[in-house]
């Protein structure tokens, strides 16, 4: 029997042969690839326009500026802009040279002319980011040396502080003597330079980076872990409900975005300190004694409870915004076809929320990864991450390369995220809304 | 065949009502019952509750009062993957995150089939439907039609005795959907499955069915094969909704037994058989299809009451000729001729006498 003969859609499957193999051109005899060219490159040039202003907007306030925060990074001239002979010096040189007559006219030179200049302050910055405890060395001797140093050097200055024969200082000194730098990078991860210029970690109780993206990465995963949890029976409901009760449902989930940060706060406190609300229920309903009170807030457990609360929204909307383009009818065909509920569940409602599920995660991840208000509002010191590492190098330390160093590296994680999710599941599976 | 018996049916409904909120009856009093091996179709406008009875049937939706029952046990309590009953939907509802291949494996997967079974068994269920090359397509690689035969292999795969289809055909063009209904049915033959079919295509009822469920209102307004629903439709409602039909409104005149004489409301007097007519003076609609009417005396039988006719227009359509008539102030009266050599041929505004035999026009209950 002719299958062809009783499928009327079958033609849609034979592939049409024996196209012409020369190029097809438009009735006047132009190619018509150009042709087709042509036409669509005035619309094209059309939707350009509209778009540049958009587009102006976008370079003017992020593209540079995180260009050149980036460029901190691994660019800063603090020290070879203000030191120029020392620093051409070092460049002559090899590593581990011990400084001659030269270097020491050089660095006194410099020393003076950035004092006089008022620059030393920038310079002595620049060296202590390697080498804490030594920028009062740089501004205390360029306050002596402004009016002018006699030779010889050497002894002028050790005179000045003794410190200024100190090896390392001047290995530091030719680490920094260059403008581009990795070494931002390497504190980054807890790494430094010794005194010939090999790499190691740094003292035991001087290492935090490592530990804090560390925890900041296990946490966001956890939030998002946790989030998923919570907010995957809501969306379904959401989904599910009729339209009356659902907008209800939806406005007590947006709730946390209409509420100023400081009032929720404040109600944090209020429920999650050992004197609040949820210890005092544990304690009268006996599941704790009163000496056991738990510590809920400015540790840990705060960051996770109030971020989880924050990021909710994320993993909702998306998952709802998918969910509710699932048809009924394909669970209960999975049911008709023999599939207990759980089946049904597991095998042909979840694998249709994942791209919800994949938006959300990568939403919420992304988020947690970069959170800063939060886990400084109650996170206490155990529930830093290291967004807030970043703001206290931009607004306490002033140490903007090492926070540049620090945000570079947290893109470059979650782009490698991105990369993976991509390889794994496919962005293009995404569903934002 | 057609057992009505409680003892034999294969699917029975007893006295089931539904409603979904407590104010309005969805189903009122359905009892229906299905042989082994029948092919039932449910046929009724929009609203008029024949899904709700499938999935009712299927345990999606549970019967409000009265009594489901499957091979004579109670379905009542069962959960919806313990009937065992194939299921149709009307847009497929094929996992659309699964090949073809995977959606049929699904219900074998779930009975714990062991691998090579449910490769075989895939395999004759495709070949059935003549989809075996799509094994490895996705269904949005697909056309409507190959869909619809893959949600009916996937319904069929796991042999079920009853297979429910709600509307199967009705997003498919018309000459597929009368390709496909060719198809169900010589599978339903060739299985020996009971069918539950819902649609509300008439025609597609009439041509598939061995019996036709005519819902509406939530009541089942007549249970009958085919050609006794399209002739012996046992009220308006029916009569209206199957084929083409004309309706005189008039009053019992005289009323022997089956024999009814209907005066119409301008006066005329015609023959007719009384269905759900009690006694002389009850009003009534008479309803005759337009093929039954006969405007040459020699064709009607000996003695019939003829009305007064006015031709409004003759439409040609082929194989018959069709003409519109003014009887008893109405201009909506249907006649059709067939198209033979001796036909006489009528013109519009031409008089003539109409007639027919008594037992074509039914006498139904008042619309
Ligand atoms: N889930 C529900 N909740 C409330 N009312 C419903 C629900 N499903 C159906 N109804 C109502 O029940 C009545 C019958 O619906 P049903 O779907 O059975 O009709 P149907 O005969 O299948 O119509 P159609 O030919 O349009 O599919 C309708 O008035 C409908 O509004
Ligand atoms: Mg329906």
């Amino acid at each position: 029997m002719a299958n062809t003969a009783l499928d009327p859609h079958a033609a849609i499957t034979t592939t049409a042969s024996g196209v012409a193999t020369q190029p097809l051109t438009t009735a006047d005899g132009k190619p018509l690839v150009r042709a087709l060219a042509r036409s669509q490159s005035r619309a094209r040039r059309k939707a350009f326009l509209l778009v540049l202003p958009l587009l102006a907007f976008i370079v003017i306030t992020f593209v540079v500026p995180i260009g050149q925060m980036l460029q901190r990074s691994f660019h800063n001239d603090g020290f070879s802009a203000n030191m120029p002979n020392i620093s051409a010096w070092f460049a002559q040189t090899e590593r581990g040279t011990q400084p001659d007559d030269a270097a020491w006219q050089a660095l006194a030179a410099d020393l003076q002319a950035s004092a006089e200049a008022r620059n030393i302050g920038v310079v002595g910055t620049r060296v202590n980011y390697d080498m804490p405890g030594t920028r009062s060395l740089f501004t205390s001797t360029g306050r002596k040396v402004r009016k002018g140093i006699e030779p010889p050097y050497r002894e002028t200055l050790l005179e000045i502080d003794e410190e200024w024969a100190d090896p390392q200082l001047w290995a530091t000194m030719r680490e920094v003597s260059t403008p581009y730098t990795a070494n931002f990078y390497l504190a980054s991860v807890d790494r430094t330079r010794d005194a010939d210029g090999n790499i190691q970690q740094v003292d035991e109780n001087q290492r935090v980076y490592l530990m804090l993206f560390w925890r900041t990465f296990w946490l966001s995963g956890l939030i998002t872990a946790l989030t998923f949890v919570l907010g995957f029976p809501i969306a379904h409901l959401l989904a599910t409900l009729p339209m009356r009760k659902s907008n209800l449902l939806m406005i007590l989930v947006l709730l946390p975005f209409w509420t100023s940060l400081l009032v929720r706060t404040t109600s944090w406190m209020v429920l999650l300190q050992q004197q609040g609300v949820i210890n005092d229920i544990l304690v009268w309903l006996g599941v704790i004694g009163g000496g056991q009170r738990l510590q809920m807030i400015y540790n840990q457990a705060g960051t996770i409870i109030a971020m989880t609360h924050i990021l909710l929204p994320f993993m909702i909307l998306p998952l709802y915004s998918v969910m509710r383009t699932i048809n009924p009818s394909y669970v209960r065909a999975a049911r008709s076809l023999g599939a207990t509920s759980w089946t049904a569940f597991r095998r042909i409602y979840f694998p249709q929320t994942l791209p919800g599920l994949g938006a959300g995660a990568m939403l919420v991840f992304i988020l947690a990864v970069g959170y800063y208000i939060t886990p400084a509002l109650v996170g206490g010191s155990s529930g830093q991450l290291i967004s807030n590492m970043i703001a206290q190098h931009m607004t306490s330390t002033l140490n903007w390369s090492m926070a540049a160093a620090l945000a570079a590296l947290l893109l470059g994680a979650v782009l490698v995220l991105y990369w993976l999710y991509d390889r794994l599941v496919g962005v293009d599976n995404l569903k934002l809304g | 065949m057609l057992d009505d018996r409680h003892g034999e049916a294969f699917v029975a409904f007893e006295h089931v009502q539904k409603s979904y909120d407590g104010q309005t009856l969805v189903v009122k009093d359905l009892n229906l019952s299905i042989g082994k091996g029948e092919f039932v179709t449910m046929l009724g406008p929009s609203g008029s509750g024949k899904t709700t009875c499938l999935m009712m049937l299927a345990g999606f939706e549970t019967a409000t009062h009265g009594e489901i029952r499957l091979d004579g046990k109670p379905i009542n309590q069962v959960p919806p993957h313990k009937r065992g009953i194939g299921m149709v939907f009307q847009n497929y509802a094929l996992f659309p995150h699964m090949t073809v291949g995977e959606n049929l494996s699904f219900p074998l997967e779930v009975r714990g089939m062991p691998r090579d079974e449910r490769e075989t068994r895939v395999k004759r269920a495709l070949d059935m439907v003549q989809m075996g090359k799509f094994i490895n397509r996705r269904p949005a690689q697909l056309s409507g039609g190959q869909q619809q035969r893959i949600a009916l292999a996937r319904a069929l795969v796991f042999d079920p005795q009853l297979v429910l289809m709600d509307e199967p055909l009705g997003a498919l063009d018309k000459q597929l959907r009368e390709h496909m209904q060719f198809e169900i049915k010589h599978l339903h033959e060739q299985l020996g499955i009971t069918v539950v079919y819902v649609t509300h295509d008439q025609g597609e009822a009439l041509t598939m069915s061995d019996r036709v469920a005519v819902f509406n209102d939530g009541r089942i307004q007549q249970l009958a094969p085919p050609a006794e629903l399209y002739e012996r439709p046992q009220n308006s409602f029916v009569a209206g909704f199957i084929g083409e039909n004309n309706a005189l409104a008039g009053t019992i005149e005289q009323l022997d037994g089956e024999k009814a004489l209907v005066r119409l409301d301008d006066g005329g007097l015609i023959d007719a058989t009384a269905v759900n007519i009690r006694e002389k003076g009850q009003r009534t609609t008479v309803s005759i299809r337009p093929e039954r009417v006969e405007f040459k005396p020699e064709m009607m039988p000996h003695g019939a009451h003829t009305i007064e006719a006015q031709v409004i227009e003759v439409i040609y359509m082929g194989d018959i000729l069709r003409a519109r008539l003014r009887v008893a102030g109405s201009e909506n009266f249907v006649m059709k001729m067939r198209n033979t050599i001796g036909q006489t041929h009528l013109h519009a505004g031409q008089s003539v006498r109409i007639g027919w035999h008594p037992e074509d026009a039914r006498a139904l209950d008042p619309v």
